[in-house]
């Protein structure tokens, strides 16, 4: 059940890389000077590192400790 | 000249970190090339962020943000700020695993050791190491471009590349992994905080971030820089693999085998998009906003360049540019020697092909056995010599931009080698001869690449993803037709026990 989980959840993660809804529009800018296209893949970015966290959290490959 | 100065008190710094790593050094291969297996978390994270971000991450991707716009950031940063910590985490802890259970220091030892081969190894060394000198090659590139910039052209192209490449080949010479990696550490604490600083007091000088991006929407040459509306999205998705790399780039992989425990790639796989996020976003937003410096003569002459012939420019420069023009002469030498720190990371490079070469050449052939562990040691630092005379001339003479020049062959052929990392470390079913034909199908199109024109795409997509899938489906379907390893051979790395 976890494998398939995780899988989904990369491959979602992999799906909203491609923000085609974004493509050619520069509004709304975030603070007034970052384009919209920009700041979500900045966010994306930081969302990124969060995913990270929750795989090292509950798919860390634990067996790779014990055979040393 | 001034910055120029700061550049060069920099370089001096970093001399003496490496030949400091030479005093701590113990004269054993291990220690050499691997720093004895003996990197702490901190130290792991920032020389193995450092060792990939090289001149492409601030000089290639501010020039390319220029030309192209905003879309540079999804291309490039954010793609791998998805795939680079999945590769660490799933790939790069296996081959730690792998290199820590049966003392092996290359990717090309566990290839032989895990599929039972000789010479398809050494194949698949001369693969690694023609697509890495490209690579090499951008460093050297970098550091004359800022030297020469820095210095208002008073220190030429050939000298600052000049200083560069002898400088990383002195620390590399004699502080082997363990001056490569506090380097490292040293440069990316460096350029990190170089961003942030870089598009503060540029866009100040340029009437603040809400002025600038104001007029880049007003000016109709430049409104869509901020949009993606010239860029497919078949390309955009096909850049996504070009992250694969990683894994796969020589320099990258020995590192993974540097941590002294595998807990320690738990820091790196989270903190890696963060600083990913740190570097690539100030250097974007930077370079688009360049197209509204008309004050600098430089870029203003690029922006001409551009609207007359409708087509790109070199760019590599135009942080360099604004720095001269809106930092204050003693932050733009500071901030120019943040640059050089991302330039300067084709040590781990340089290494890493001067570890392969001693390990998966000289000492499999025999030379360790006749001439024993010290004249290996010296046949790396020729070696590392060798490496670095190459990479200079070859650099003297590149016409090609240091953003093509990454994502045309190093990219797309390290790319396109992932699945030979995937199939040795987590399929009990991969064979030699999977791993054979794709190394020679991977050598066929990276020949091929350089033969057809830039920008060639196959359906749209850039030829990294036409090459990668057809390298995995070698590597699955040769494997499933042909003889495997001994069973003992697969019991040891895939124990029962292992997830």
């Amino acid at each position: 059940m976890k494998t398939p989980l995780v899988l989904a959840v990369i491959a979602l993660f992999y799906l909203l890389h491609q923000d085609w809804w974004h493509w050619p529009v520069a509004r709304p800018l975030a603070f007034g000077f970052l384009p919209v296209g920009l700041w979500y893949h900045a966010l994306y970015t930081i969302a990124a590192a969060l995913l990270m966290a929750a795989l090292v959290r509950w798919c860390w490959p634990a067996g790779l400790e014990r055979e040393k | 000249m001034i910055p120029a100065l700061f550049v060069l008190a920099y370089l001096a710094i970093v001399l003496y970190i490496g030949i400091f790593a030479f005093r701590r050094s113990r004269g054993q291969s291990e220690d050499f090339f691997l720093a004895g297996r003996s990197l702490g978390p901190w130290v792991f994270l920032l020389s193995l962020f450092g060792s990939h971000m090289t001149a492409f991450a601030i000089l290639g991707s501010s020039g390319h943000a220029f030309n192209f716009g905003i879309v540079t950031y999804g291309l490039m940063a954010s793609s791998s700020a998805l795939v680079v910590p999945l590769c660490l985490l799933f790939l790069g802890t296996r081959l730690w695993s792998a290199g820590k259970r049966f003392g092996l220091i290359t990717p090309v030892q566990i290839f032989r050791d895990r599929w039972e081969c000789g010479h398809i190894g050494t194949l698949i060394f001369c693969l690694q190491a023609a697509l890495l000198v490209p690579y090499i090659v951008i460093g050297v590139m970098g550091g004359g471009t800022t030297l020469s910039v820095l210095s208002g052209g008073l220190i030429p192209f050939w000298l600052g590349g000049l200083l560069v490449a002898l400088v990383v080949m002195s620390y590399v010479f004699f502080g082997g992994m363990r001056g490569t990696a506090w380097v490292n550490t040293f440069q990316t604490v460096l350029f990190l905080g170089f961003g942030a600083v870089a598009v503060t007091l540029i866009s100040q000088g340029m009437g603040g971030f809400t002025a600038v991006t104001q007029r880049l929407l007003d000016n109709p040459r430049t409104a869509s820089l901020l949009t993606r509306e010239n860029f497919s999205l078949t390309t955009f998705l096909g850049y996504t693999f070009n992250p694969l790399s990683a894994i796969a780039f020589p320099h990258i992989a020995i590192f993974c085998l540097t941590a002294r425990k595998v807990t320690q790639f738990k820091r790196t796989v989270v903190f890696y998009p963060l600083c990913l996020l740190l570097i690539w976003l100030p250097c974007v937003y930077l370079g688009v906003a360049a197209n509204q410096a008309t004050d600098v003569p430089a870029i203003a002459a690029k922006i001409e360049a551009k609207a007359a012939t409708g087509r790109p420019v070199p760019g590599d420069d135009v942080m360099l540019q604004l720095l001269g023009r809106y930092a204050p002469v003693w932050v733009a030498g500071l901030l120019g020697a943040g640059i050089m720190a991302a330039v300067m990371a084709s040590d781990s490079q340089i290494l890493a092909l001067s570890t392969m070469f001693t390990e998966d050449i000289f000492a499999f052939y025999g030379g360790k056995e006749r001439f024993g562990e010290t004249a290996q040691i010296a046949t790396g630092r020729l070696f590392v010599v060798l490496v670095t005379a190459f990479a200079y001339f070859t650099a003297l003479n590149a016409k090609v931009a240091i953003f093509d020049l990454a994502v045309q062959y190093a990219f797309a052929g390290f790319a396109a080698m992932s699945p030979l990392f995937v199939g040795a470390l987590c399929w009990r079913g991969s064979t030699k001869w999977g791993a054979l034909a794709a190394t020679l199908f991977v050598a066929a199109s990276t020949i091929t690449l350089y033969l057809l024109p830039r920008g060639f795409t196959i359906a749209g997509f850039a030829p990294v993803v036409p090459m990668t899938l057809i390298s995995a489906a070698l590597v699955w379907g040769v494997s499933l037709l042909t003889p495997k390893p001994s069973a003992a051979t697969i019991e040891r790395y895939f124990p029962p026990a292992s997830v």
